[in-house]
């Protein structure tokens, strides 16, 4: 009896381990990939190096944060069948099809044409170099399509039946489990949360060179474009997070009382918690600071409206309240920070002093993380919120485990945690270190050079290159 | 034609291009220690440093389908070889991060070359050993593995890890005999000349083993209709060793590849012949396992639409980087 529960709290942990870790390369990849893909499109269209320049700089690096997401997602796709396996026998009818998909469509597409992007461009040309990068950032953005989907499904299935076996079977119309009630909301923030993240990784190595020298042209171009991302599309994020959030409300309204840590009912008008303590003991929020009223003004829009609170949802039913409370306070707060540098950066360009304003720089610089963290704190607020179940209203987590010891399950854990942090964080070191190196022109990166095989190009410094002349780089030699 | 039928074939076509496309990515990791530092370390690395990623992907699909189309079976093999797959899962970490490392830090360039043998050395085992511990039985009770965590290992995986060793390490070194040339050429002859032996020996011991393990397979193998091609095997096995031994002291540069790859077709016809109908052997067979029709006919559409397309842009990524990897890397 306890060694069952013991091995799943720790297969509960195991997949949160292993798919944060995962997540947090495919937020900065899926970004980056387009953001490749605009530097090539700029360069072919102007001619201008400097826009050559800067996608070698950024290729070194994706190449890196890419292969950790392959190799991290490859312990995804069997993570369902070894922890898991009760889920998979019952789900995989209706989403093993959806992941297959997404193998097909999207994770042959990235890994076809990734070699032609990281190596091909001497072999074939700049025009079918720029459309195998294309086809890479494609392959990012449906992979996020299929799993979004299926993710969505399990947090608010529909379209299928029940088998007499205990199997969930789909149902005549596949759309209406591809497209389910939340599937169309978590894409739109989701992608936008990477391209997010992206930017403010971009815009944060920009600060650190404009930092150290104002006038560097390249530091400057990523610097501008990072921030007019910043501008534009974290107020876009806010309101999809808001649409999000009402969604939730439809379909999984305990989670939204978890999220604004209503424990009771509010039969007029519910107050908006900034911040406190949750107290599940005692079902309040300790220390509470808030607004009133304000909350039922946000989902409902009516002061009045009444809300119902966690006092109406069955104890065996309810998500745990601290964790989700607090992930989607960072998550939210995140959000209105980076729309806070935005209108900072607007400000600044209108004045003039984009590329002059230390103090806009160190924000810069000290938000350059802040993507992953929000990923991350609302991953933890969408999965939490749905516990007890894994799909929603049906399957409990505690009934889709494998019949595995303990022993078993802690050790793989161990293993996983051993292994993630000594190998991804020597990459992630890696990437730091790449980044740290000022972008300058005649950036080399996919050609060889004579000093060694392909990769090597990238750091060690070679004799000078003739500068100046896009066309050599990809040309025909 | 019945969909279950249709989709164990493209499993186990997944699983076989996995198998050599794969197989000699992990060969030439394996084989790594034994080449020179420098130069021609650098030059295996960069022969299959384009197309390693795109060979992985048909393992996620052989897993995905599998998780897909037999559900059921993905449910139970997993759990039953659960050790076996976390070690294969990070062995291939280990393998995958070092293609790009090891360019970035030359100072602790010897620590991921390490990285990458170890990484293939330890997948390959446990790929063997994982269709070691299917073919030997897994034991179950309702819907689920109802044996302990180490039923798997016994003398007879541990033979089939081997085996799976040695003839990834042929199949990595016949793929450096093509893509190399000069000393390091005749190095990689060298090498598969030993791995062939190792992996004929192997292959044989195991083909020796097997039939008795059950008598199950011992009927399917012995009785008519199927030892009319049973027989056949170990004749066009033959054949096949005598020309790939030809060809490698003849200095042919393609053919010991395509060769060997003969050599895993035939290993993997007579996998099919021992398990048909079962996924897993003697308790669920495809039947049991297969997801509903709608489910099979709904991804049959998928890969009838997108197969092809990964087929020919696979091929001609494989064209792009095609000829010898030369000196200097590609240009
Ligand atoms: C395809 C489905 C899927 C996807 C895309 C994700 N998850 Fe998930 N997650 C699950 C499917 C799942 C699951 C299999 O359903 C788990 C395992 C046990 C459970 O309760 O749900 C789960 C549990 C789970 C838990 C433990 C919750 C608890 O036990 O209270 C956390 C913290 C996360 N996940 C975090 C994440 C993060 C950070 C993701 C971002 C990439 C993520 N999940 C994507
Ligand atoms: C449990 C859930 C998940 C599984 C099983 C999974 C599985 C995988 C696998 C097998 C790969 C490697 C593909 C290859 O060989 O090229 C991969 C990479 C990738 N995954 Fe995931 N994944 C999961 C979650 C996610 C989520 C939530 C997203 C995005 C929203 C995502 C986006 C990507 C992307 C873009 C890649 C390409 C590599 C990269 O960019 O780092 N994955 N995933
Ligand atoms: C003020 C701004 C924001 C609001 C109101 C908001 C709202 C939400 C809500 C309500 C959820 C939970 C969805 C669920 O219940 O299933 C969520 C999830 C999530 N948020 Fe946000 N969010 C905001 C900003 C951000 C930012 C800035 C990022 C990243 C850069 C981000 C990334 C995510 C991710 C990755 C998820 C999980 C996937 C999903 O369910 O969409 N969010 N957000």
């Amino acid at each position: 009896m306890f060694d069952n529960l013991d091995a799943l709290l720790l297969a509960r942990m195991q997949f949160a381990f292993t798919v944060s870790f995962h997540f947090i390369f495919p937020s900065f990849s899926i970004g980056l990939a387009s953001y490749l893909a605009v530097l090539e499109g700029l360069w072919l269209k102007t001619g201008k190096q400097i826009y050559l320049d800067l996608f070698k700089y950024w290729l070194k690096i994706f190449a890196i944060a890419f292969a950790m997401g392959v190799v991290s997602g490859i312990v995804m796709s069997y993570q369902f069948g070894t922890n898991w396996s009760v889920f998979s026998d019952k789900a995989g009818p209706v989403i093993g099809p959806l992941m297959a998909y997404e193998v097909l469509t999207a994770f042959f597409l990235e890994a076809g044409f990734l070699g032609v992007m990281l190596f091909g461009m001497n072999k074939v040309g700049p025009k079918l170099h720029f459309a195998a990068t294309c086809m890479v950032a494609l392959g990012t953005f449906v992979s996020a399509f299929w799993i979004l989907s299926v993710n969505s499904w399990m947090q608010t299935p529909t379209g299928f039946e029940m088998g007499a076996n205990g199997q969930f079977l789909p149902g005549p119309s596949w759309s209406a489990i591809i497209f389910n009630p939340s599937f169309p909301y978590r894409l739109v923030h989701t992608v936008i949360a990477a391209y997010l993240t992206t930017a403010f990784v971009v815009g944060g190595v920009g600060a650190w060179h404009l930092l150290r020298d104002a006038a560097n042209s390249h530091a400057r171009k990523m610097f501008s474009m990072a921030m007019w991302m910043a501008a534009l599309v974290a107020p876009i994020q806010i309101l999809a997070g808001d649409m999000h959030g009402l969604n939730t409300l439809e379909h999984q309204p305990a989670k939204v009382m978890a999220m604004e840590g209503h424990f009771q009912s509010h039969p007029d008008g519910a107050p908006l918690i900034l911040f406190g303590i949750p107290n599940s003991a005692a079902q309040r929020v300790d220390y509470a600071i808030e607004i009133p009223k304000a909350s039922s003004l946000i989902l409902k829009h009516d002061w009045d409206a009444p809300l119902s609170g966690l006092d109406t949802v069955p104890v065996k039913d309810r998500p745990p309240v601290g964790i989700i409370f607090w992930s989607f306070r960072i998550m939210v707060g995140i959000g209105f920070a980076m729309f806070g540098l935005g209108l900072w950066s607007l400000v600044a360009r209108w004045r003039g002093r984009l590329f002059d304003w230390a103090w806009l720089h160190r924000a810069a610089l000290a938000l350059s993380p802040a993507g992953f963290v929000a990923v991350i704190a609302g991953w933890i607020t969408t999965e939490v919120g749905r516990q007890p179940y894994v799909i929603y209203g049906f399957l409990r987590t505690a009934d889709a485990a494998s019949p595995l010891d303990a022993p078993a399950v802690g050790a793989s854990l161990l293993a996983f945690v051993v292994v993630y942090f000594a190998v991804f964080s020597v990459g992630t070191w890696y990437i730091l270190k790449l980044m740290n190196g000022a972008p300058h022109m005649g950036e080399k990166g996919v050609r060889r050079t004579e000093t060694g095989p392909v990769r090597t190009a990238g750091i060690t410094p070679g004799p000078h290159q003739k500068t100046g002349q896009a066309n050599v780089e990809g040309g025909n030699e | 034609m019945d969909l279950t039928i249709i989709w164990a074939f493209i499993i186990a076509f997944a699983v076989f291009a996995y198998v050599v496309m794969d197989g000699f990515d992990l060969g030439i990791g394996i084989l790594f220690p034994s080449f020179a530092v420098g130069q021609e370390r650098d030059q295996a690395m960069n022969s299959i440093a384009p197309v390693w990623d795109g060979n992985e992907t048909w393992l996620v699909l052989g897993g995905g389908g599998l998780f897909a189309a037999f559900p059921l079976a993905y449910a139970i093999i997993l759990p039953a070889t659960y050790p076996l797959v976390i070690a294969m899962l990070l062995g291939l970490v280990f393998r995958g991060v070092a293609f790009e490392f090891r360019w970035r830090d030359p100072a602790h360039r010897a620590v991921w070359d390490l990285s990458f043998t170890a990484g293939s050395l330890i997948a390959a085992m446990a790929q063997g050993m994982i269709l070691g511990a299917l073919l030997q039985g897994i034991k179950v009770f309702e819907r689920a593995y109802a044996g302990s965590w180490f039923d798997w290992l016994t003398p007879y995986t541990l033979l089939t890890g081997l085996g799976t060793v040695a003839g990834y390490a042929l199949l990595g070194s016949t793929w450096l005999v093509w893509k190399l040339e000069g000393d390091a050429q005749g190095h990689a002859r060298k090498l598969a000349m030993r791995s062939a032996v190792a992996t004929l020996v192997l292959l044989a011991a195991v083909s020796l083993y097997t039939p008795f393990l059950d008598q199950a397979y011992f009927a399917r193998w012995f009785t008519m209709p199927s030892i009319m091609f049973a027989s056949q095997v170990p004749l066009l096995t033959a054949i096949i060793a005598y020309f790939l031994f030809r060809a490698l002291l003849k200095k042919r540069e393609a053919a010991p590849f395509w060769l060997s790859l003969c050599l895993f077709l035939i290993g993997m016809a007579g996998l099919g012949v021992s398990m048909w109908p079962y996924v897993v052997p003697d308790t669920v067979t495809i039947w049991d396992a297969a997801a509903p029709e709608r489910s099979q006919m709904f991804m049959l559409v998928g890969v009838g639409l997108t197969l092809p397309l990964i087929l020919a842009y696979t091929a001609w990524a494989y064209w792009v980087f095609r000829g010898k990897v030369g000196h200097e890397g590609y240009h």
